[in-house]
């Protein structure tokens, strides 16, 4: 298979936001998309630089969001925090096993799996690796996708602490936890979008 | 892809004018720099805040719950158990706890801890709470000055958890009576404190342990007495029957009492606080005079002595001076005789002025001189004799009277306890008596009697017949002859009989000449001098006949 030329070889830049492939010489000054005025870069300047740092502030606020407590919950048989890990445990010990698997995979799995994936692809990237292309690009795009998915813990607090309110019977709070856990979601959310996938196709001699 | 585009060599294009704007991705990294400061602050803080890990000894974790159960001080939560674990030989249970930071200058190496469930007594219920939200520690802070972080649980909760202000006594019983932890004290009916702990004692008495609030613990002074108020005091005296308690809860659940002693003892007060009050059986006990040091006598009696008991009063002159404290069968080898032997314990203080006048005169300094003392009451005629308290139950108590009619009796005053020489009751002699009536009720000849009163309730029963027959027939005609005769009475005063009618006649005749009479009287009353010079006749116009005819003569 023939290499593929690049679009520097080919003088064009493609538009990020509209996907409009415009002639590098034809760009003005302030180099906007002739079609929806947003900026044209051909490549997002210090990307690798901004995605490593959004990356080091998610793993650092994931370490508050799963000590802490994520939800006090108090009434009748007492009073209880209840930490992320804590209440996969509680719910997997109790044969609520389903439940347990989707809350450790949309709080445990898809965060760690965000961390790894765009630390591999700026790894790759920073050595101008040609391994899996293809497949990398489609680990991006699937980093992109799971992010949001991560907030369902952040709306399972949200929601209970807002029904569960009932004085004696029972109340929920929410607790600093899932602030930083929130934290989390969006700052691997921005690491992700500073990333320009582009950097996976470029070859550096 | 099969065509590929014209190429454009680098160098026709013109190079981009690159604007240096770094200073924003730089920018970014503040983000990683600010959760770093945040998650170090966070566990700073967490360190700032770790309180200190105390471990209680429990005989039971019954209900403690790892990670639920909570410690708290006053009903503020200030700990969580940690952990439960049982100790290593397996006869007591380990729990740790983690305490706030603030508690920690609450751990005193006298801090109590306690597990608080639900207790329902007599006097009190309390820990209800704990059924719904489950056990948890309770806490009492000590006033020791050392620190410690181990600590060895209470079973029961103190009486008192949150201390008070007040004062804590102790009081010295024979028996504790059905005194509980937590039984009120009473100062004149009102409750103004709590047993909070009774103890037995290495020789056999009881210590019982009271707080009595402030600021009613200025009542309690040296002169104070204790009593037990637990039971229902009934008292039948010469002004009735009187019963007296401190509140059904005390009936109940026990309760002590206090109030200022006797009279005397109030002017005799000592300034300093006892160490120890004693705790009088009931409140007469307490507010007796202090009894003294008891002397013990010794009484040989020859007769029967059914219905002395143990307890039974020793009166002397009356007073109550002492109780008797054995009642024994002797052996007299010398006459082969069985007597009573009786020994009593007296209390000479209670002999009250007579035995201060007694202490002035120097006679209760020793045994000796008290011995000989009695010997010379003895030479005047005092004698121990059994005495019948009440003829009903037929108790006997024991009195030291004088009897100068009494033999002479040998007194030894070298023996130990004292020997009383006694005489025998009266009881027996009213006993004889008693029998000697009931012998001549025995005696009356009960059914003679009872066969005349059988022919004289005969004699009446014919007299009664004889009435019916005869005499009642003559006297239902007598009752019929006197109906007629009235018969006639009323037919003669009859309205339209001759004789009403001849009656009415003759009274209005009456009446008319009356009327004629007053007109004279009144004319003569007005005009004496007719009497003499006749009547003119031109003033006098009204009924001229009557005038002339009356004043004719």
């Amino acid at each position: 298979m023939t290499p593929l030329r690049q679009s520097l070889e080919l003088g064009l830049v493609r538009c990020r936001t509209c996907g409009l492939a415009v002639s590098r010489a034809s760009l003005g000054a302030d180099r906007r998309c002739p079609r929806c005025h947003s900026r044209i870069e051909h490549r997002t300047p210090l990307s690798t630089e901004m995605t490593l740092a959004w990356l080091i502030a998610g793993i650092v606020f994931y370490i508050p969001a799963n000590l802490l407590p994520v939800m006090h919950t108090s009434g009748l048989l007492g009073e209880a925090d209840s930490t992320i890990l804590g209440g996969i445990l509680e719910f997997w010990q109790s044969g609520d096993w389903d439940i347990a698997l989707l809350i450790f995979t949309a709080s445990i799995a898809v965060p760690f799996t965000k961390f790894i994936a765009i630390g591999l692809l700026l790894l790759t990237v920073r050595k101008n690796s040609r391994w899996e292309q293809h497949q990398r690009t489609a680990l991006y795009r699937i980093v992109e996708f799971i992010g949001y998915w991560s907030m369902l813990d952040v709306i399972v607090v949200a929601l209970t602490s807002a029904l569960m309110q009932f004085q004696l019977i029972g109340t929920a709070e929410p607790r600093a936890g899932i602030a930083f856990f929130c934290a989390v979601v969006v700052v691997t959310m921005l690491s992700a979008l500073s990333f320009d996938p582009r950097l996976i196709w470029d070859r550096h001699a | 892809m099969s065509e590929p585009p014209t190429p454009h060599s680098e160098e026709e294009l013109p190079t981009p004018a690159v604007r240096n704007r770094r200073w924003i991705p730089r920018l970014v990294w503040l983000v990683p720099i600010v959760a770093a400061i945040i998650g170090i602050s966070l566990l700073v803080r967490n360190w700032e805040n770790e309180g200190p890990r105390i471990t209680i000894t429990f005989l039971s974790g019954e209900g403690v719950q790892v990670g639920k159960t909570l410690v708290k001080y006053r009903d503020v939560t200030v700990g969580r158990v940690s952990a439960v674990v049982l100790s290593a030989d397996h006869q007591t249970v380990l729990v740790t706890a983690d305490l706030s930071k603030d508690a920690a200058s609450l751990l005193k190496a006298d801090t109590q801890f306690w597990i608080v469930r639900p207790r329902i007594g007599v006097g009190s219920v309390s820990g209800l709470d704990t059924l719904l939200s489950g056990v948890y520690i309770g806490m009492k802070t000590g006033t020791a000055t050392l620190s410690e972080r181990q600590f060895v649980g209470l079973e029961n909760p103190p009486a008192l958890s949150h201390g008070p202000h007040g004062r804590e006594l102790q009081l010295r019983a024979a028996r504790a009576g059905s005194l509980a932890i937590g039984a009120p004290v009473y100062f004149r009916q009102f409750q103004v404190g709590r047993v909070i702990d009774e103890n037995l004692l290495p020789d056999g008495s009881t210590r019982v342990t009271v707080f009595v609030e402030a600021p009613y613990d200025r009542f309690v002074t040296p002169v104070t007495r204790f009593w037990n108020a637990s039971g229902i005091d009934v008292k039948l005296g010469a002004d009735g029957l009187s019963v007296q308690t401190e509140s059904l809860a005390a009936v109940l659940a026990g309760g002590l009492a206090f109030d200022d002693g006797p009279i005397e003892a109030l002017f005799f007060a000592a300034g300093r606080m006892p160490g120890e009050f004693t705790l009088y059986k009931n409140e007469t006990e307490a507010m007796a005079p202090p009894d003294g040091a008891p002397h013990y006598v010794r009484m040989r009696f020859t007769q029967a002595l059914r219905g002395l008991e143990v307890g039974a009063p020793v009166e002397f002159v009356g007073v109550n001076i002492g109780s008797v404290v054995a009642v024994d069968l002797g052996y007299q080898p010398r006459d082969k005789s069985f007597p009573v032997i009786v020994t009593a314990r007296l209390y000479p203080r209670r002999m009250g002025q007579a035995y201060e006048a007694l202490a002035a005169q120097g006679k209760t300094e020793s045994e000796e001189t008290l011995a000989a003392f009695v010997g010379t009451l003895i030479t005047r005629g005092l004698r121990a004799q059994p005495r019948s308290g009440s003829l009903l139950t037929g108790k006997i108590y024991i009195a030291l009277d004088f009897l100068p009619a009494s033999p002479r009796a040998a007194f030894d005053a070298s023996i130990r306890p004292l020997e009383l020489p006694t005489v025998n009751g009266s009881f027996q002699e009213l006993e004889s008596r008693v029998g000697g009536l009931v012998k001549k009720l025995n005696d009356l000849p009960l059914e003679q009697i009872a066969a005349h009163l059988d022919t004289d309730l005969k004699d009446l029963h014919g007299t009664l017949s004889a009435v019916d027959t005869r005499v009642v027939p003559s006297a239902v005609d007598a009752l019929s002859a006197l109906h007629s005769t009235l018969d006639s009475a009323d037919r003669t005063l009859d309205v339209d009989s001759p004789l009403q009618r001849g009656l009415t006649d003759t009274l209005s005749e009456t009446r008319s000449t009356l009327q004629a009479v007053r007109e004279l009287a009144d004319y003569v009353d007005r005009h004496p001098d007719a009497l003499l010079r006749g009547r003119r006749p031109q003033k006098m116009p009204q009924s001229p006949a009557a005038l002339s005819s009356d004043a004719k003569p």
